[in-house]
């Protein structure tokens, strides 16, 4: 196999061995169901008790506000349908931004075919919500405002403790999809306002299909999934003990090495990010240069398209992600590249590199040097790089 | 995802540059969708294509398409080019993703461009060749909420 430098950390992280290791004994050891009376299943209530302690220490909640799910998708599809549901004798309006995740925006879109309005605020150059145009968005029968904590696609993040002080301010119930961001950065729930929040395991070396939503004691938000008592009675169904295990185990590890890893990503994000822009013509930075996540670079390369450009560093067994529609299934650059006001034709040009502490400085090198090659390449056989040289040498 | 062919095709495509003067170019698509390509041709007095290059801007479908289409029209009279349609060059790259075969469209659309701009310059008519779109864009909304 050729060696593989993973640089799609946002998309999902490698699982921890630590991880594993804490999941294993729940699969054909430790089996019993955590509702049953007797003593065997007593070490399997046990570990869901312990990774619900680990979450709640985690963000500052207490154990009875988090709720397991089965990722961050069901999260946003609860917070909000839910709180929709609870709170409608109050309003119909919610306020999201026009740069969420499509968990959050499609849920928002059905809810609109259900009665409900929704504004989609813009937001500027770097991907920053406009508190003054949040102000402005409230009317009395706003019941809820969600915005994410850090962006999936250009790594912004939201100043989400102003965010969370309008929203208690005018009583609104205030919830974020933190997914990108748990376990990669410091989040305190009461410092920040945050009522309810979104996050998903697979993003902090945890497993797949497991997840949670904190939900503020107070919060009137009933069961979205119905049958038995687990959760509270609000989320039916036996546990995923394994990946319960597996979360707790992946969040404890994720806030014990937080301010080493994020240190070790940020140095790597900003030797990429400077090497591309001083090497590679026409090209741009994508997100806050500042206020990002510590391990995203967002690039876009004018005159070339994503897709070829993922498939050609995947010859080179580099692994990455574009805002190209060719990526995405459908014909439409990202709706995030878009709202920061991309023009289509350089949207459709962006590579989304995540790395994770695991990698270094040469592969960084070496995607540097491949980049070049390839974005060459691509500029050689396109169109609109011909029109623009030739622009050019008219002048 | 994609055929070994049009693999082949993407990473080593034929026919890639300009043509200084051609006898006809075209150029479809825009950069909204992603998807432009543009056809050079250099035809010869009795109507054979005797070279074509192509330049486009999009993905790896897109690249070999456009290589596919030039291969299929090189050495051939501008009638036999009308003959290759967005099916002739999907079989030859072996199949394309559904989500992709606007863009075997687009080839076939860029190839036509340039025949109609050589058809155009040299006051010929072509049989079936109608004016092209300068635009090809399907959008699809069977997004599901």
């Amino acid at each position: 196999m050729k060696n593989l430098i993973y640089l799609d950390n946002a998309a999902t992280t490698k699982t921890r061995p630590e991880v594993v290791e804490a999941m294993l004994p729940y699969f054909s050891e430790v089996y019993g169901n955590p509702s049953s009376v007797y003593d065997f299943s007593a070490p399997a209530k046990e570990a869901v008790r312990h990774a619900r302690e680990t979450l709640a220490q985690s963000i500052g909640a207490r154990t009875e506000e988090i709720y397991f799910t089965a990722g961050g998708t069901e999260s946003d599809n609860w917070a909000i349908k839910a709180a929709a549901d609870a709170y409608r004798a109050k309003g119909n309006h919610i306020i999201t931004s026009k740069i969420e995740h499509h968990a959050v925006l499609h849920t928002c879109q059905y809810l609109e075919q259900h009665g409900f309005e929704v504004t989609y605020l813009d937001v500027d150059e770097n991907g920053v919500v406009k508190l003054e145009e949040l102000k402005k968005a409230i009317r009395p029968e706003t019941i809820l405002i969600s915005i994410m904590f850090a962006n999936n696609e250009i790594g912004t993040i939201q100043p989400i403790r102003e965010i969370g002080a309008i929203a208690r301010e005018h009583g609104i119930l205030f919830h974020t999809d933190a997914v990108q961001a748990y376990g990669h950065l410091p989040i305190q729930v009461d410092d920040l306002h945050i009522d309810m929040l979104s996050a998903s395991g697979h993003k902090i070396n945890g497993p797949k299909g497991i997840g949670f939503l904190y939900i503020r004691k107070g919060v009137k938000i009933r069961s979205f999934i119905h049958g038995g008592a687990q959760e509270r009675k609000r989320r039916a169904g036996t546990e995923n003990v394994p990946g319960i295990a597996g979360l707790g185990r992946a969040a404890e590890l994720a806030m014990a090495t937080m301010e080493e890893r994020a240190e070790k990503e940020r140095d790597l994000r900003d030797y990429l990010i400077g090497r591309l822009m001083a090497e590679v013509p026409y090209t741009r930075v994508n997100g806050h240069r500042t206020e990002r996540l510590p391990n995203n670079a967002n690039l876009s390369f004018q005159f070339i398209e994503g897709e070829s450009l993922l498939i050609l560093l995947d010859s080179k067994g580099i692994c990455g992600s574009s805002g190209s529609a060719c990526t995405s299934g459908s014909l439409d650059p990202s709706h995030v590249l878009l709202a920061i006001g991309l023009p289509h034709e350089i949207a459709h040009g962006s590579l989304r590199l995540t790395m994770s502490e695991e990698n270094t400085r040469e592969e960084m090198d070496y995607v540097v040097e491949s980049i070049k090659e390839v974005v060459a390449r691509l500029r050689n056989m396109s169109p609109l790089y011909e029109d623009y040289m030739k622009t050019l040498a008219g002048k | 995802m994609y055929s070994e062919k049009v693999m082949d095709h993407f990473e080593h495509p034929r026919n890639v540059g300009e043509i200084e003067n051609p006898s006809g170019m075209g150029t479809v698509g825009n950069a909204k969708c992603g998807d432009i390509m543009r056809i050079y041709l250099d035809i010869d007095e009795d109507q054979v294509i005797r070279d074509v290059k192509f330049k486009t801007f999009g993905c790896g479908a897109a690249v070999a398409t456009s290589s596919m289409a030039t291969e299929l029209v090189k050495g051939k009279t501008v009638q036999e080019a009308m003959a290759v349609t967005n099916k002739a060059v999907m079989e030859a790259l072996d199949g394309l993703p559904p989500v992709k075969v606007h863009c075997s469209l687009l080839a076939e659309e860029a190839i036509h461009a340039a025949l109609w701009d050589y058809a155009q310059k040299s006051g010929i008519a072509i049989d079936g060749l109608v004016q092209p779109k300068s635009d090809i864009s399907e959008h699809d909304e069977d997004e599901e909420y």
